[in-house]
């Protein structure tokens, strides 16, 4: 008996590396640099000429060349989108509150919402342009008005499906719309709503810089189509790359604040 | 004897006047203090009757009279517990049960004054149904029992004169089930409730209930009335008598003959 004791008590032998590494952490790092040096190799096999699809290495040599203007307008390109963010998290929730409010404010509303969002945000940008000339602001309504749509859904979604009994239970007290709102729905539509906040700022993104493609002189959308008419492929690509990593920083961030603000909707049943 | 609950010749119809019919003709009486339950077969206008008495409904033909007055809107006297818990995941279990005080003229008022006293009567409804010490937790880390068992605080906690439950433990395993009949059984031993149970166990209708109404299928109505006679306070061990099975035999004989019916 006594010497089974002993042998739990030894010491562990050191892990080998290969156990010793959090693999799910380190994956995300792992697959990145996997598709880079698979992109690297492709490349440099089919021997493909730059102006088609340069290779990484390439890429980063533009990026490390043209610094201080991809700086600058990763900036504008991030402010327009913050903005247009903001302004679709601020509608977004009060006009999904609204629409939440009634089933015949829903039922009204709801299919000019789905035809407005079908419209392609890429043939509103002219009529912006019309309205506020060029630059910023056409840039930041475009985010603006592609951003809006899932926050809207999302949080109408959310006060539309309070459970019934819940609200029998608080009605037979003498509850008010607005009592059963405040008390269940609005916190209920919350995991909704920070939900919906990831997909708004990629789509955020998207617009801006369809935005700044068509008509702005700042942003990463302008850089691009200028760098693209005059056949500097590397430089366009370093645009994208840019653009995708601060894609990924604004998700990360709102996948954080979702998770701070309603951390119970990821244990309770709400979630299946 | 009053009256807590007396409806009179209620007709309930669904979606206008060509509507289905929920309930014909119904009429029953709950006396202030009595255990009433109703049984019947599936779709017989059960959850209709329990939204009549809240007075979430408003019947189209006959009356409707709790407490003395004709129900015309929603009346807080009452506490309302589903077999669905419905506890919000985002507040405590506490929070949970003082939900009603946030609600009810009476309390919402005077809660934020009065707060610790309102939670000390909720710690001890708490520890009542056996959930000392759980306050604190939030729903989803209790088992189903246990929400059920908050469920009933809830419903408890604004001090109603009639609790309404509709089916509360449809959901749970027999031995769970028991101990909370045993639950409802001391609660309505020790306070001055009234307690109208809608339920498809007619074991639980016979251990708990004073007053047995079975109704009929759709259109429902009130076909029998029992009295059960055993005395209180009841243990357990009377659900293996014989006269205790004879009742809820002679029930099963009646629900399975409105069964047909319909």
């Amino acid at each position: 008996m006594s010497a089974v004791v002993e042998d739990i008590q030894k010491p562990e032998p050191t892990k080998p590396l290969v156990a010793r590494i959090n693999w799910v952490k380190a994956s995300p790092w792992l697959y990145t640099i996997a598709l880079f040096a698979i992109w690297e190799a492709a490349v440099r096999i089919f021997d493909l000429p730059y102006t088609i699809l340069p290779a990484p290495s390439r890429i980063f040599a533009a990026f490390y060349q043209y610094w201080s203007p991809l700086w600058k307008n990763s900036l504008q390109t991030l402010y327009t989108t913050t903005l247009g963010f903001l302004m679709a998290v601020v509608g977004g929730l009060a006009l999904g509150l609204f629409i939440g409010w009634s089933k015949v404010i829903y039922a009204g509303l709801y299919p000019l919402m789905i035809g407005f969002n079908a419209v392609p945000k890429v043939a509103v940008v002219p009529i912006l342009v019309i309205w506020f000339g060029i630059g910023a602001v056409p840039a930041m309504l475009t985010a603006f008005l592609i951003s809006f749509f899932p926050i809207v859904v999302n949080v109408a979604t959310g006060l539309a499906t309070i459970e019934p009994e819940t609200e029998d239970v608080l009605r037979a007290l003498g509850a008010k719309k607005l009592d059963i709102m405040l008390k269940v729905g609005i916190p209920r539509s919350m995991p909704y709503f920070f939900g919906s906040l990831k997909v708004a700022i990629t789509l955020a993104f998207v617009g801006s810089v369809v935005s700044e493609t068509v008509a702005s002189n700042y942003g990463l959308g302008n850089l691009m189509s200028s760098a693209q008419s005059q056949f500097n492929v590397p430089l366009v690509f370093a645009g994208l790359l840019a653009l995708a990593v601060e894609g990924i920083v604004m998700y990360s961030i709102m996948a954080w604040v979702e998770k701070r603000m309603t951390g119970w909707a990821h244990r309770s049943s709400m979630s299946h | 004897m009053t009256h807590l609950v007396s409806i009179e010749n209620v007709d309930m119809r669904y979606g206008g006047a060509s509507g289905t019919l929920a309930v014909a003709d119904l009429t029953f009486k709950v006396d202030k203090g009595e255990f009433a339950a109703v049984v019947g077969p599936s779709g017989c206008g059960k959850s209709t009757l329990m939204r009549l008495v809240t007075g979430l409904h408003i019947p189209q033909a006959g009356n409707v009279i709790v407490a003395g007055q004709h129900v015309t809107e929603p009346v807080s006297i009452v506490g309302m517990a589903f077999q669905n818990p419905s506890m919000l995941p985002w507040r405590t279990t506490l929070d949970n049960i003082l939900l009603p005080l946030e609600i009810v003229e009476k309390h919402r008022k005077r809660l934020r004054a009065h707060k610790a006293e309102y939670v000390e009567k909720a710690e001890h409804l708490l520890e009542v149904v056996g959930l000392k010490g759980f306050g604190s937790k939030f729903p989803w880390q209790l088992s189903g029992g246990m929400q059920q068992r908050a469920n009933l605080c809830r419903a408890l906690i604004h001090e109603p004169q009639l609790l309404m439950l509709d089916e509360p433990f449809g959901a749970l395993d027999a031995f769970t089930r028991e101990e909370l009949w045993c639950v409802i059984r001391d609660l309505h031993a020790a306070q001055d409730v009234t307690i109208i149970l809608v339920t498809h166990d007619l074991r639980e209708a016979v251990f708990l209930a004073d007053k047995i109404l079975v109704m009929s299928a759709r259109p429902g109505r009130v076909l029998r009335e029992h009295r059960v006679p055993f005395a209180r306070p009841r243990d357990l061990e009377i659900t293996y008598d014989k006269a205790f099975n004879d009742v809820v035999h002679e029930l099963h004989g009646e629900i399975a003959n409105a069964r047909r019916a319909a």
